[in-house]
This record gives C-alpha cells, sequence and structure tokens, in this order.
C-alpha cells in the first residue's frame, strides 16, 4: 500500500494531546500490570496458607479469570473502539470460551474410565 | 518500491492498522488466536482427566512434584515481560523507534530467562525419574506445559526477527502491524500462562 | 481464465511455476477443484471396491485386511482430500468476487494451505505403496488403532495433521478476507448466502480443528514416542480421543454442508427468477446450526457409556439443530413456490437434493434418539444416512455448482444435456445404493464388514446397493467427460452467463481478469447484479472509485518450500518407532527447512506490486477487444 499513504502532519496541538494522551494511557497500562500482580500475589498466598481446598479452588480460578480478562481488555486492547472490527474480534475471542466451556465440562464429567 | 518516510508529526495514530495489509494483519493474529484458545482448552481439558493417573504405584503426583518458587518467579518474569511489550507498544504510538527496540529486546530476555527456568523445571524431573513416556500423567503434563514452551519459543524467535530486521531503518507503515501481531501474540502465551499457573502448579499443590 | 491469453505465449514450464508459486485465488480455486476431483475419483473406485466384495455373500474378491484399508481410505479421503477441496475450490473462486475483492486477505497464506492440503493427502496415499493403508477407520479409535501393526494409522496421523493444517489456514484467511475485504456498500446483511456460509463454515474450522490437531497429536507421541494418552496401563484414557475426535468431527459435517447449503441458496433463487425467502432467517440458521454443532458431539457416544444424563442432555441439543436446518428447507422450498422455474442442470441438483437431505436429517433425528441409537449403532442404518446427507448434500452441491460456476472459473460451458443425463444416472444409482442401506441396518446388517452369509437374509439389498453404486460411477465418469467435452466450447465472453444472476460475481465480464474488478463496485443493495439490471445498467456494476493503479501480490516458492519441509519431516517421525538411526535428523532437517522458509518470509519484505493505468486497459483490451469492459 505504502505507495497511496498520504502523508498528514499533525498541528502542533494534536500532537501534543496525542503524545500526552499516549501518557496517560501508558500510566493506566500500569496500574492494570500492578493489579495483575496483586492478584496473582492473591492466588499463591491463598495457596501457601493452606485454606480448605472447596474454598480456594474456586476462588484462584476467580482470579485467573479476572486476570485474563483485563489482559484482554487492557493489553491486547480489546477495549480499543478504534480497533479494525474490533466488534467481530470480540465475538469470536467469546464464541472460542463459549465453546470450550461444554469441553471441559464433558472432561472433568463423563470421561471417568 | 520507496517508503514513505514519516517523523513523529505525521506518524498516524493507529499507524499498525493504517493501511489494507495491517488491518488484515491485525484482524488475522486475532482469529488465528482464538484457534489457538480451543487448541490450549483441548490440552488443558486433557490434562484435568489425566492428572495423577499412572501405573499402579506410580509415585509421583502433582502434590508430591511440583514447586510452587519456581512457578512463581516463572509467573513474574513472564507477566513482567507483557508489561515490557505494552511499553515497546508506546513507543511506537509515539513514533520511537530506539524505544520500540529496547523494550521488545528487555521482552525477549524475560521471555529467555522464563523459558530457561522452564528447561530447568522439566530437566529436573526427568533427571529424577518423572520422564515423558512415565505415565499417562506426565504425558499430559508435559504436552500441556511444553506446547505452551514451544508458543514461547515461537513468539521469541519471531520478536527477534523483527528486533534484527528492524533495527536500523525505523518504523514505517509496513512493519508496525508486524510489531502490533507480534506483540497481541506475546500477550496471549501469558494469558494462556495464567490458567497454566492456575489449574497445573496451584492447583496441583492443593491435589 | 485470466491466464488464458497470456499462457498461450508461454513454456510449459513457464507455466508450471506459474502454479507452483501462484497466490491468485483463481487459480488456487482452479487447483483444489481439480485436486479434489482426483482424490474423490480415488475414493469413489476404493468405494466401488467395497460394493464388488458386498455383492454377494462369502465374496473373496479382496480379503478382510484390504477391506478395512479401502474402508479407512475411503472415509477419510472423502471427507479431508475430496469434499473439503471442492468446497474451497467454489470458496476461493467465487467468494472474492461475490464481495467485491481484488484477492483474498493473506494470498501468501492461501497458497500455503493449499500445498499443506495437497502434500498432506499425497503423503497419506503413499501408504498404500509403503506398507499398507491405515486400516481403523476414519475415525481411527484409540482402542483400535493403538494396536494396529505396520505404519498405517501412522500415515493417517502424520497425513492429516499435515492437512488439517492447511486446512485451518485457509479457514483463517477465509474468515479474515470475508470480515475485512468486502467493498464498499457489501455490509454484512448484504452478502450472499455462499458468503455467509464460507464465513460460518471457516469459522468451525477455526473452532473445531484444533481439537482434531490435539488429538492426532497424542496419537503420534503414543505411537511413535511412547506417550501414554490413550493406554490405560498407564494412566491412559481411550475415551479422550473419542471425544476429541467427535469434538472436531461434529462439527465438520457442519464445515462440510453449510457451504453446500449456500451454493443451493445461490442457485435456487437465480433458477426460480425469485429473490431469496427469508434472507435474515436464513443468515440466522447458519449461525445457529455453527453454533449448536459444537454442543453435540457425544451423539456419537450414546453407547459409550457416559451415563443417561449426558445422553439426555446430548440427544436434546441434537434435535434442536433441527429446527434451523428445517427453517432453511422451507426457505428454499418457499423461494421455488411461485417462481417461474427454469430446470437447469444446477437447479436439477438443487431439486434432487432438497427431498434427499430432508431424508438424511429424518434419520438422523431417528440416530438422535439415543435409546434408539443403541439399536442402530453401528450398523448399516448410519452408512445410509450419512451418505443420504453426504451424497445427497454435499456432492449434489458440488456437481450442481461445476455447472453453475463453470463459466466463471474457466469461461467455458459444461453440456447441459450430459448434464441431465449424467443427474439422472447419478441420482438413481445413490438412492439404489443407500436407501436399502437402512433396511440393511434394521435387519442387523454391521456396518464395517467385509462380508456376510447367504443365509442372514442379506443377499438382495447388498446386490441392489452394488448395482447402484455402479450407476454412480458411470454419472461421476460422465462428468467427467462432460468436464473433457467443455474444453471445446466456444468462450462465454460475457457478464451474467445464466440471464438471471442476482449476485455481485454475475456482474463480472468473462473471462475475470487477474485483477478481478478493474475498478471496486459500489454495492447498493441486496443482489447488487438484479438490481442494477433492473436500473437498466449495462454494465451491471456502479464503481466506487475511479480508475486507478491496482495493488496486487507477488508469487511465491515459499509455501511450495514450507509444505516440503513438513513432508520430509512426516517420514523421519514415521519410521521412529522403527529404531532407525536416520528418523530425528531427517525429522530435524524437514523441520529446518520449513523453520528457514519462514524466516525467509518474515524477514524479506513483499511490498506486491501495481498494475498501471495504461496495463489495465491493455489487458482490458486484449481480454475484451477494443474499447475494454463496456
Ligand atoms: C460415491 C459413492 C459412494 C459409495 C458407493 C460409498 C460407499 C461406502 C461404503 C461401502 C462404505 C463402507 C461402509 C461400512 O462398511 O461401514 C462407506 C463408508 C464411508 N463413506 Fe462412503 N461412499 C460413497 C460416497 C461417499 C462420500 C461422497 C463421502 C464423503 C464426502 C463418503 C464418506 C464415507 C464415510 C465417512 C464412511 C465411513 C468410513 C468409516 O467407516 O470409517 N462416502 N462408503
Ligand atoms: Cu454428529
Amino acid at each position: 500500500m505504502g505507495h497511496h499513504t498520504e502523508v498528514q502532519a499533525k498541528t502542533k496541538a494534536q500532537y501534543e494531546y496525542d503524545r500526552h494522551h499516549n501518557a496517560v494511557h501508558m500510566k493506566k497500562q500500569v496500574v492494570n500490570f500492578a493489579i495483575m500482580i496483586f492478584l496473582t500475589f492473591l492466588a499463591f498466598a491463598v495457596v501457601v496458607a493452606d485454606f480448605s481446598p472447596y474454598l480456594i479452588k474456586p476462588f484462584i480460578l476467580l482470579l485467573a479469570g479476572i486476570q485474563v480478562v483485563l489482559q484482554l481488555y487492557s493489553f491486547m486492547h480489546m477495549d480499543d473502539k478504534n480497533g479494525h472490527h474490533i466488534g467481530v474480534i470480540s465475538t469470536y475471542v467469546w464464541s472460542g470460551a463459549m465453546i470450550i466451556f461444554p469441553v471441559f465440562l464433558a472432561f472433568v464429567t463423563v470421561v471417568w474410565w | 518500491m520507496e517508503e514513505t518516510k514519516f517523523t513523529p508529526q505525521t506518524w498516524p495514530n493507529h499507524a499498525e492498522q493504517a493501511t489494507a495489509e495491517g488491518k488484515n494483519k491485525f484482524v488475522g493474529i486475532w482469529i488465528f488466536i482464538c484457534s489457538d484458545i480451543v487448541l490450549f482448552a483441548s490440552v488443558f481439558a486433557t490434562y484435568l482427566s489425566l492428572r495423577n493417573k499412572g501405573p499402579a504405584g506410580m509415585e509421583f503426583t502433582t502434590q508430591s512434584l511440583f514447586e510452587l518458587p519456581l512457578a512463581f518467579v516463572m509467573t513474574m518474569l513472564l507477566l513482567t515481560s507483557s508489561l515490557t511489550s505494552v511499553y515497546a507498544m508506546y513507543h511506537m504510538k509515539n513514533y520511537n523507534i530506539k524505544g520500540v527496540i529496547t523494550w521488545m529486546a528487555i521482552t525477549v530476555l524475560l521471555g529467555l530467562g522464563f523459558l530457561g527456568l522452564e528447561i530447568y523445571e522439566f530437566y529436573h524431573y526427568v533427571h529424577i525419574g518423572f520422564g515423558y513416556t512415565q505415565s499417562a500423567f506426565s504425558s499430559a503434563f508435559f504436552t500441556l506445559v511444553g506446547t505452551h514452551g514451544l508458543h514461547v519459543i515461537i513468539g521469541l524467535v519471531w520478536i527477534t526477527c523483527l528486533i534484527v530486521r528492524n533495527a536500523k531503518r525505523g518504523l514505517n507503515l509496513y512493519n508496525a502491524p508486524k510489531f502490533y501481531a507480534a506483540s497481541i501474540y506475546w500477550h496471549f502465551i501469558d494469558v494462556v500462562w495464567v490458567f497454566i499457573f492456575t489449574v497445573v502448579y496451584l492447583m496441583g499443590v492443593l491435589g | 481464465m485470466s491466464s488464458v491469453a497470456v499462457s498461450k505465449k508461454k513454456g510449459f514450464g513457464a507455466v508450471l511455476w506459474d502454479y507452483l508459486t501462484t497466490v491468485d485465488h483463481k487459480k488456487l480455486g482452479v487447483m483444489y477443484l481439480f485436486a479434489g476431483v482426483l482424490f474423490f475419483a480415488i475414493a469413489g473406485f476404493e468405494a466401488l471396491l467395497m460394493r464388488i466384495q458386498l455383492m454377494v455373500p462369502n465374496n473373496d474378491f479382496i480379503s478382510a485386511g484390504l477391506f478395512n484399508e479401502l474402508l479407512t481410505m475411503h472415509g477419510t479421503t472423502m471427507l479431508f482430500l475430496a469434499a473439503t477441496p471442492l468446497l474451497f475450490g467454489f470458496m476461493n473462486a467465487i467468494v472474492p468476487l461475490q464481495i467485491g475483492a481484488r484477492d483474498v486477505a493473506f494470498p501468501f497464506l492461501n497458497s500455503l494451505g493449499f500445498w499443506l492440503f495437497f502434500l498432506g493427502a499425497i503423503f497419506m496415499h503413499l501408504s498404500f505403496f509403503m506398507g499398507g493403508a491405515p486400516d481403523a477407520g476414519w475415525t481411527s479409535y484409540a482402542s483400535l488403532s493403538l494396536y494396529s501393526p505396520g505404519h498405517g494409522i501412522d500415515f493417517y496421523v502424520l497425513g492429516l495433521q499435515i492437512s488439517g493444517a492447511g486446512t485451518l489456514i485457509s479457514g483463517i484467511n477465509f474468515i479474515v478476507t470475508i470480515i475485512t475485504m468486502r467493498a464498499p456498500g457489501m455490509t454484512f446483511m448484504r452478502m450472499p448466502l455462499f458468503t455467509w456460509t464460507t464465513l460460518i463454515s471457516s469459522s468451525l474450522i477455526l473452532f473445531a480443528f484444533p481439537p482434531l490437531t490435539v488429538g492426532l497429536f497424542f496419537m503420534l507421541v503414543d505411537r511413535m514416542f511412547g506417550a501414554n494418552f490413550f493406554d490405560h496401563t498407564m494412566g491412559g484414557n481411550t475415551i479422550i480421543w473419542e471425544h476429541l475426535f467427535w469434538i472436531f468431527g461434529h462439527p465438520e459435517v457442519y464445515i462440510l454442508v453449510l457451504p453446500a447449503f449456500g451454493l443451493f441458496s445461490e442457485i435456487i433463487p437465480v433458477f426460480a427468477r425469485k429473490r431469496l425467502f427469508g434472507y435474515s432467517s436464513m443468515v440466522f440458521a447458519t449461525i445457529l446450526i455453527g453454533f449448536l454443532g459444537f454442543m453435540v458431539w457425544a451423539h456419537h457416544m450414546f453407547t459409550v457409556g457416559m451415563g443417561p444424563t449426558a445422553n439426555a442432555i446430548f440427544a436434546i441439543a441434537t434435535m434442536a439443530i433441527a429446527v434451523p436446518t428445517g427453517m432453511k428447507v422451507f426457505n428454499w422450498i418457499l423461494t421455488i413456490w411461485g417462481g417461474s422455474i427454469k430446470v437447469t442442470v444446477p437447479m436439477l441438483y438443487a431439486l434432487g437434493f432438497i427431498p434427499s437431505f430432508v431424508a438424511g436429517g429424518v434419520t438422523g433425528v431417528m440416530m438422535a434418539t439415543a435409546p434408539l441409537d443403541y439399536q442402530l449403532h453401528d450398523s448399516y442404518f448410519i452408512v445410509a444416512h450419512f451418505h443420504y446427507v453426504i451424497v445427497g448434500g454435499i456432492v449434489t452441491a458440488i456437481f450442481g455448482s461445476m455447472h453453475y460456476y463453470w463459466p466463471i472459473m474457466f469461461n467455458r460451458t459444461l453440456s447441459e444435456k450430459l448434464g441431465v443425463l449424467t443427474f439422472w444416472v447419478f441420482f438413481i444409482g445413490f438412492h439404489l445404493t443407500f436407501f436399502l442401506q437402512h433396511f440393511l441396518g434394521l435387519m442387523g446388517m454391521p456396518r464395517r464388514v467385509f462380508t456376510f452369509q447367504a443365509d442372514q437374509g442379506w443377499d438382495l439389498f447388498n446386490y441392489i446397493s452394488s448395482i447402484g453404486a455402479i450407476m454412480m460411477a458411470v454419472g461421476v465418469v460422465l462428468l467427467v467427460i462432460n468436464v473433457l467435452l467443455s474444453i471445446k466450447t466456444p468462450p462465454v465472453n460475457r457478464r451474467d452467463y445464466w440471464g438471471d444472476g442476482r449476485s455481485l460475481e454475475w456482474s463480472i465480464q468473462l473471462p475475470v481478469p487477474f485483477y478481478n474488478f478493474k475498478q471496486t463496485p459500489l454495492v447498493r443493495g441486496f443482489d447488487p447484479c438484479w438490481l442494477e439490471k433492473q436500473e437498466g445498467n449495462k454494465e451491471m456494476m456502479t464503481y466506487a472509485e475511479p480508475l486507478g493503479d491496482i495493488h496486487m501480490p507477488n508469487n511465491s516458492i515459499l509455501p511450495l518450500i514450507m509444505s516440503i519441509g513438513l513432508f520430509i519431516a512426516a517420514f523421519g517421525a514415521l519410521y521412529h518407532p522403527d529404531g532407525v538411526s536416520w528418523s530425528v535428523p531427517v525429522i530435524v532437517i524437514g523441520l529446518g527447512i520449513t523453520v528457514l522458509a519462514m524466516i525467509t518470509r518474515s524477514v524479506k519484505d513483499d511490498h506486491g506490486f501495481h498494475v498501471h493505468v495504461e496495463e489495465v486497459i491493455a489487458t482490458e483490451e486484449r481480454l475484451y477487444g477494443k474499447g475494454g469492459n463496456k
């Protein structure tokens, strides 16, 4: 394509706005990262703390779920409305998630031989 | 064909999706990841049903095998590498190739650290007699974690190629989508690991 | 074909090189079509041998072992290496034209998908000459296949692994193409149904092939590298294979039948000369079928012993699929209803398809009734059922669409007269072969047996069934003759060959130039070709851009090289359990070739090339005479 791209200079105000916006966005990402680290800590901590497995298992699965959603929507930019066809992409991601659900269910319930 | 030369002032906001090829790559890597989700799910599901299954009198179980400190360090390395590749993309937005290359290189180093620990872990298991053919559990364990490891290797080779190829020539609309796709892929590797450390290691230690 | 005029001037070597390196979706479509026909013929021949063996009781025409090999290769080839590529052929050739694109999203991957499929297929067929073909059925259940001696199963596993990777890559390519490459105005709800079904079927590939890959990988390491996934003495579980296989296997049948539905949804409105009835419900039904297709896999495992709860859930889910499928059938019927019908060969296939497919669907619902399935399972009733859907649904769609799309794909036509004859011979043969097999099943004849006794009361029906199979073979030969004769027919050289075309592909002047559209079209509504004709537009197309330079992708030999690398590596893996010293080096060399080719692809820039306006005008004049495309 390169050939046809029109090079358009941003105005100074626009340029500075964009830089600022990028920096703010990056800060948000660092906060998200801190949350992820915290969730990870928590997961390891509750396991080491030796509570009842019946309590811990669903809890750490939940933590994993939260962390993954965080990754998807912040680091992987699924929240970015400007992403090309991002709606279609989310549909595919969540369809995939829905499809694997019965697979897990079957493998932990009816594979018993 | 001549490349359009950019400056920070002319660099478009969504450079990675400014061309038709860029858009296709963006959608393409996501669609590929969707199929990879199902791939990992299948291996995960198998692992769950073969966990701790082996010939009569098998001595190795998740509880006797796994060491949380190692898993924790690996997790931290990979999580951090996820953040560093976010930094690389941040610098890409600002048209700063040096930043992109530096942070991608750090990502690769962290990834290598992770990989080194994983190799050490596998070597250790094999050494104490928990080899690939030892039981159904061992086959499932090595296949699951190894498939993830293979993804890490592919990601490392990919990103290294991009660094080597583009360090000298700067950013343009042709290589920006490539960096972007690689970073998305790298995050996905991290996503999978979140489930591995939770389901394999943490839940394994719980028994 | 786009290259007809050019290739006349080229030598054989140049043409061959052109096809080995092409990334043009139209050429790849033709290559898929011919590869598919080749494997269809091979698998059909295998079926014929089986039917000859079963023609009379206690026959010794072929041995039990050979029967198992033929049975396995027939099923595997028909599904993976014949039906899939044939449909891919139409998808490649037609979908970009339907959405107004100059090529697919990833032309390079498109070519890679083809070569992986083709070399995987060749690899699997080499088994016949290298110590015996796979013999555990196309389902290759682990409890049987783990203990199959020789290398047959290894060929199956490795061949399917390679060709499956190709199919997955092509699927991704189609999805992205349809999402991103649509012309201005071609919204999702204006897409023709063949494009829609291609999208959904590719999505099923996307989600269904990974479980197969995983299952095959387990089988590979179990057989060749000492793993224990399916070995119960080591804690493994053979049922895991069955689950993984059917998690893939059931969506696979929809992967094949949805595009067939799509093709008929194109054919029927054109020859009923009426807008497709219930377009949006058709789209909805397609999506719903695709989704439910993932929730029903265990209906193949009712007799495994999953327990009454699981059986009940899967039985109900299966029956639910009949609802959207029924919607489709009614929509087709209501499209035909009150139309001014032209019974051409494609329409004939469509008319034959509806009742045949419904018959297959009804037996499907019968088998979904779990208690009844205990009776029907592994009997000839099953064989009758899936052939009614496969032959009655998919093969009729492929044959009908060959007639329908031949003008676009080759700028030549297939004979209508011969086509009608072919249809009747094939159609009658089909029902003769498979109708009576329902009753053979009810009378107790098990599937996958190489012979039977004379006093079991199965003689007559088996005899008739074999006669039917011979008729089908004759039908296929007639079709091949028709294809050969078409070479001699005059070029079509116009738009809208059938006169009643509705979707965008019929607006294109034949032969299709290699860049498809000299100007990107503007789609102003559903059925754009029909719409423009209604408004008296002689060009049948409104343009979204002025005439300008056209950007096209470069050819590449790398896809072939990558595929050859895997092909070589597969031989190393195959002989690994024999303990030969060269097996690991061969694996390393093969994978090395592939990886090197991939790295080359990654670091070597590929910007494609531009066709300049003057070249476009010159090409148009060469193809359509002075004045160009007017
Ligand atoms: C052209 C006419 C065809 C004939 C005469 C024919 C005949 C047969 C026969 C005799 C069997 C063995 C049944 C058994 O003993 O269990 C069989 C199995 C099968 N056929 Fe066909 N077939 C034809 C077309 C097709 C097509 C077009 C497809 C798929 C696209 C197909 C897919 C299968 C499958 C999946 C099996 C099961 C193989 C197995 O049990 O592993 N067949 N067919
Ligand atoms: Cu099914």
